[in-house]
């Protein structure tokens, strides 16, 4: 079942994460693929996240559709202008790739490469209209194109964003997203289910499906990283004490992130799980969450 | 106004190392009031690029001009005379400046002294920020009169990333989140409404850019 048929179906969705390597490396991805095949609706492959170069998001999903898994392809804004975004499109719909998460991308100081060209010539919104109009035959600027993709367009919600402002912002610019043809949302790692709860009331009116995402954590040093450096993630402090006083590290992640899976089933349309190089302990998440 | 700096003393050396008479040309406009190309700024690298030569043992004879302003032929011709008893000029304009002075000397080396930085406002004295990139397609009347081309550093123009942390941008926590102040003050003028309309792609200008006079301040329809 491709991801778009599992979404119409009102299952409970469960997407996974995994991120090229730097060079042409591809065994530990496609191994951790084929771990989690059948587990999961469908896999994103991230797009030089934190603008780190590495091996391209559409040849790994490429290589993903041909071993049976639906991929999700995650474009950035980032490092292509309207040209390229649109080519990239239409090759990547050509090698078999149906689903694209539309992002604007960190900004290359954040990566291996500060002093590259911030492209952004579209946004996110930019790009899902964008979408929208290859899907309808034409490209941005109207020209008819010679056989059209069919793309299933999703987008990313942060609903940790830490001031005022910052989620109000985000509560508009998700309806601008839904407006321009996104049809599922994945949203930053949450780890407050009270918080996700109000985020969850806040947008009922917007009718959009939202899988609440959910980053495995390896330790308690990895849970105070992210609160300070990883916009909208926020790690209580139980959650690091448990992962500080914990004897079975593997074991206490688990049980953190099938509980967090769980909270999840009666709040939103499922869950999207980045374990960030612990892809082996999807499986153990799943079965300990019940899923 | 255009912000300029100057640059590193070490670079300037260098480039005028094969000279012995140059003129060093300041400039009237953006770069007096920035305080990087002025009369004041012409005459203190005058005195640091004599001294560095005279220990050198290599002493260079300098010249100090300054125009009103660089960018303009008009104001060029004046110094035509000083120009030809020296074998290089070094401006100290902007980078349009610069080559204002190259179109009417044609057979000068004419070299910058400064870093042309960006187009802003002093927020205090001796402290600037960038305010305006020229796009030329001015989008400030829906946005509160806050700049997301020039502002946001991915110059996003239907809300923010969500990379901001405590109010501060994702590319330099020395800026705030250009989207929240616009959020902030639209709030103020009871006008976030404008927040919900949709903002089309930017349109890059095709350069050089070129505008004749009659048509800058002309009303069109």
């Amino acid at each position: 079942m491709e991801f778009r048929e599992a979404l119409d179906s009102g299952k409970f969705l469960i997407t996974a994460e995994i991120g090229p390597a730097k060079g042409t490396e591809t065994a530990v991805i496609l191994e951790d693929a084929e771990l989690i095949k059948g587990k999961v609706d469908a896999i994103n492959v991230t797009d030089l996240q934190s603008s780190v170069m590495r091996l391209g998001s559409m040849a790994v999903c490429h290589l993903l559709k041909d071993r049976g898994i639906d991929p999700i392809l995650q474009m950035t804004c980032r490092d292509r202008n309207m040209l390229a975004l649109q080519s990239d499109l239409l090759s990547a719909w050509v090698l078999g790739v149906r689903n694209v998460l539309a992002l604007t991308g960190d900004h290359p100081t954040l990566g291996d490469h500060p002093q590259a060209m911030p492209v952004f010539d579209l946004d996110s919104v930019g790009l899902l209209k964008t979408i929208g109009r290859l899907n309808e035959g034409y490209d941005m600027v109207g020209n008819q194109l010679k056989g059209a993709p069919n793309f299933f367009p999703g987008a990313v919600v942060n609903p940790g964003a830490d001031t005022q402002a910052a989620l109000e912002l985000q509560l508009i610019k998700m309806e601008k997203k839904i407006e321009a043809g996104a049809k599922f949302f994945q949203t930053q790692g949450i780890y407050d289910l009270d918080l996700f709860e109000k985020f969850m009331k806040r947008i009922e009116g917007f009718k959009t499906t939202v899988m609440g995402g959910i980053i495995l954590l390896k330790s308690a040093g990895m849970a105070r990283f992210m609160n300070k450096n990883v916009a909208g993630v926020f790690v209580p402090e139980p959650l690091i004490k448990e992962m500080e006083t914990t004897k079975d590290k593997a074991k206490t992640s688990i049980e953190i992130a099938a509980r967090l899976v769980k909270g999840m089933k009666d709040l939103c349309q499922g869950v999207h799980i980045m374990a960030i190089g612990l892809e082996k302990r999807i499986p153990m998440v799943l079965e300990e969450a019940g899923l | 106004m255009i912000i300029a700096e100057l640059k590193p003393f070490q670079e300037i050396k260098d480039m005028l190392k094969d000279y012995r008479k140059i003129l060093i040309l300041g400039c009237g406009a953006c770069v007096t009031v920035c305080m990087s190309g002025g009369e004041k700024q012409v005459e203190l690298l005058a005195l640091a690029i004599r001294m560095a030569r005279k220990l050198e043992g290599n002493d260079i004879s300098v010249i100090e001009q300054t125009l009103l302003r660089q960018c303009d032929p008009g104001f060029i011709d004046r110094i035509k005379d000083e120009a030809s008893q020296v074998e290089a000029v070094l401006s100290m304009g902007c980078g349009a400046g610069v080559q204002g002075i190259v179109e009417k000397l044609d057979n000068m080396p004419v070299l910058p002294a400064l870093n042309t930085r960006f187009i802003g406002i002093a927020d205090r004295e001796g402290n600037f920020s960038e305010k305006c990139m020229a796009c030329g397609n001015c989008i400030l009347a829906k946005t509160g009169g806050i700049c997301p081309v020039s502002r946001c550093a991915k110059s996003l123009v239907n809300g923010p990333c969500g990379g901001a942390q405590g109010g501060l941008c994702e590319a330099s926590k020395d800026n705030p989140c250009v989207w929240q102040l616009i959020y902030a003050r639209l709030e103020k003028l009871n006008m976030l409404h404008l927040l919900k309309e949709m903002s089309n792609t930017r349109i890059w200008p095709v350069h050089p850019q070129k505008l004749a006079m009659e048509e800058a301040g002309s009303i069109k329809e």
